[in-house]
């Protein structure tokens, strides 16, 4: 995972791959393996950027996806976090909620697509209302291992101290599962990302899923991969966003045992 | 002396039907270090929850002692605090900043970690940490340090050096030491008087008591006689000097 004892020229070799690869589909392209209608070459695929950029649907597309996924992540945090907590420490809410919660942890949020637009019709909300049923559960179950896992030993520590009732809340049980909370948040962060495609091709009128989905429909191969390399893109940003997360001092502990 | 700083009167503890603890009475004089010893699950560290308080007696009393503290196996510290961080934790009751400070690097001077002071706890070695979890128990106006089994979790020459360290640090600050282990040497090496629990449920099953001042070597033949004593205590040894005499009389015979 860690890029940082390996020598600059390494550093390199994924752009040389990247490079490589482009070649490779250029090459394809040009042999007409398959036909240019379905099978758009690099240069078509940069031309159809440069149209996207200058027409502004990439700029709004790019906007309207960001916002949904932002929304339904931030508020399955919000609420999945507090949830999470009062749960770890509260056997019976636990022993009563957790296979409800494992349900729907298990039930692909695709499923509510339907219903999502049966409800909340097409735009934002249906978007938003899925993004929060992928990424809330785990939100929720991950923060509940953390918290029963705080090793015992913090609170008998923090009971020595005198900490207690808000403090200890801040001061213990809060840093105690951040390193693990933190994880959960990238690893759902990008099921976010995933998401919001599948919601916008089928109950969006803009956003990269549906600007995929329209492309399709307008035999716009290029356009379409457009929409690919530019999800692809930002999801990697999400997460190198996120991985600044556990670069924070007070959570490290958590990752370098 | 005085010879009853902390005092346990037929202390008990059940956890259900099961006796841990027999009825114990001890007394223990400011200033002393008492180490306890006896086979694991005897409620040895039963007897140190109730000493901190962590777990209250079934019956019997606890009085006296002033405030006391805890110095865990290992891990007791905050993972996501500095060295300094962790230290503040025992000097919490005090309300001027400068004056925590203060005591702070007074504190990390005397555990000899200067230079670590913003560092994480997985950044030091167990030896360090050890020595920063003695410090935050040390802070502020502790008088009894409980240790259970602070060193069971180090290799054997850092055990050595951390005897050594925490005898020094006792010779700095004074304090009365209830050290709990299953260590034989380390009991033997630092306390004033050990005391052996037996089997479950935990009675005293026998006192030692060494006259020779603190800090001692390891190989002190009063170290070595008293691990002696207790390994016979623990049926572990047989008693030499009753051998010979049995020896003698076969001889005779």
């Amino acid at each position: 995972m860690s890029l940082e004892n390996v020598s600059p020229k390494a550093r390199l070799l994924p752009v040389v791959v990247v490079l490589t690869g482009i070649a490779i589909w250029a090459l394809l392209a040009r042999l007409q393996v398959f036909p240019e209608s379905v099978f758009p070459s690099p240069f078509a695929v940069a031309r159809g950027f440069g149209e996207e950029v200058r027409s502004g649907r990439m700029y709004n597309d790019l906007v309207a996806s960001l916002f949904r996924v932002t929304m339904g992540f931030a508020l399955a945090t919000v609420l999945g976090i507090p949830l999470g907590l009062w749960l770890g420490r509260g056997a019976r809410a636990r022993v009563a909620l957790l296979p409800a919660i494992n349900f729907f942890r298990n039930l692909s949020p695709l499923a509510w697509i339907p219903f999502a637009i049966l409800w909340f019709g097409i735009g934002d909300k249906p978007a938003i209302f899925l993004i929060f049923m992928a990424s809330f559960f785990p939100i929720v179950l991950a923060t509940i291992s953390a918290v029963a896992s705080i090793p015992q030993v913090y609170f008998r520590v923090a009971r020595d101290y005198g900490i207690t009732g808000y403090e200890l809340f801040m001061q213990v049980t809060l840093p105690a599962i951040a390193p693990q909370v933190i994880t959960t948040l990238r690893v759902t962060a990008g099921l976010s990302w995933l998401v919001v495609v599948a919601a916008e091709m089928i109950a969006g009128r803009d956003g990269l899923g549906f600007a995929i989905w329209d492309a399709r429909n307008g035999l716009r191969m290029d356009l379409l991969v457009v929409g690919m390399i530019v999800i692809g893109i930002i999801g990697i940003i999400i997460d190198r966003l996120l991985v600044q997360l556990t670069r924070i001092e007070s959570v490290r502990w958590g990752y370098e045992r | 002396m005085d010879e009853s700083f902390l005092r346990l009167e037929n202390v008990t503890r059940n956890f259900g039907a099961i006796e841990v603890l027999a009825p114990l009475t001890l007394n223990i004089a400011r200033g002393e270090f008492l180490a306890v010893v006896g086979p694991s699950g005897c409620g040895k560290t039963t007897l140190l929850n109730l000493l901190s308080g962590f777990d209250q007696p079934t019956a019997g009393k606890i009085s006296g002692g002033g405030r006391r503290r805890m110095v865990y196996q290992q891990d007791g510290l905050f993972p996501w605090l500095t060295v300094t961080g962790n230290i503040n934790l025992g000097l919490r009751h005090l309300k001027d900043d400068a004056e925590r400070k203060r005591q702070a690097k007074e504190l990390i001077a005397l555990i000899g970690l200067e230079g670590f002071e913003e560092h994480y706890p997985h950044k030091l070695s167990g030896g360090m940490r050890q020595r920063v979890e003695i410090a935050r128990a040390l802070a502020g106006e502790t008088d009894v340090l409980l240790l259970d089994e602070p060193f069971s979790a180090l290799d054997y020459l850092t055990r050595l050096r951390m005897r050594r360290e925490l005898a020094r640090l006792l010779h700095e600050r004074p304090k009365t030491v209830i050290l709990v282990t299953h260590d034989i040497e380390e009991a033997a090496q630092l306390a004033d008087r050990v005391i052996v629990l037996s089997e479950r449920p935990a009675h005293l099953q026998c006192e030692l008591r060494l006259r020779e001042p603190r800090p001692r070597d390891l190989t002190h033949p009063e170290v070595v006689e008293a691990v002696h004593q207790i390994l016979i205590e623990l049926g572990l040894e047989k008693d030499s000097k009753l051998t010979a005499a049995r020896l003698n009389t076969g001889a005779l015979a």
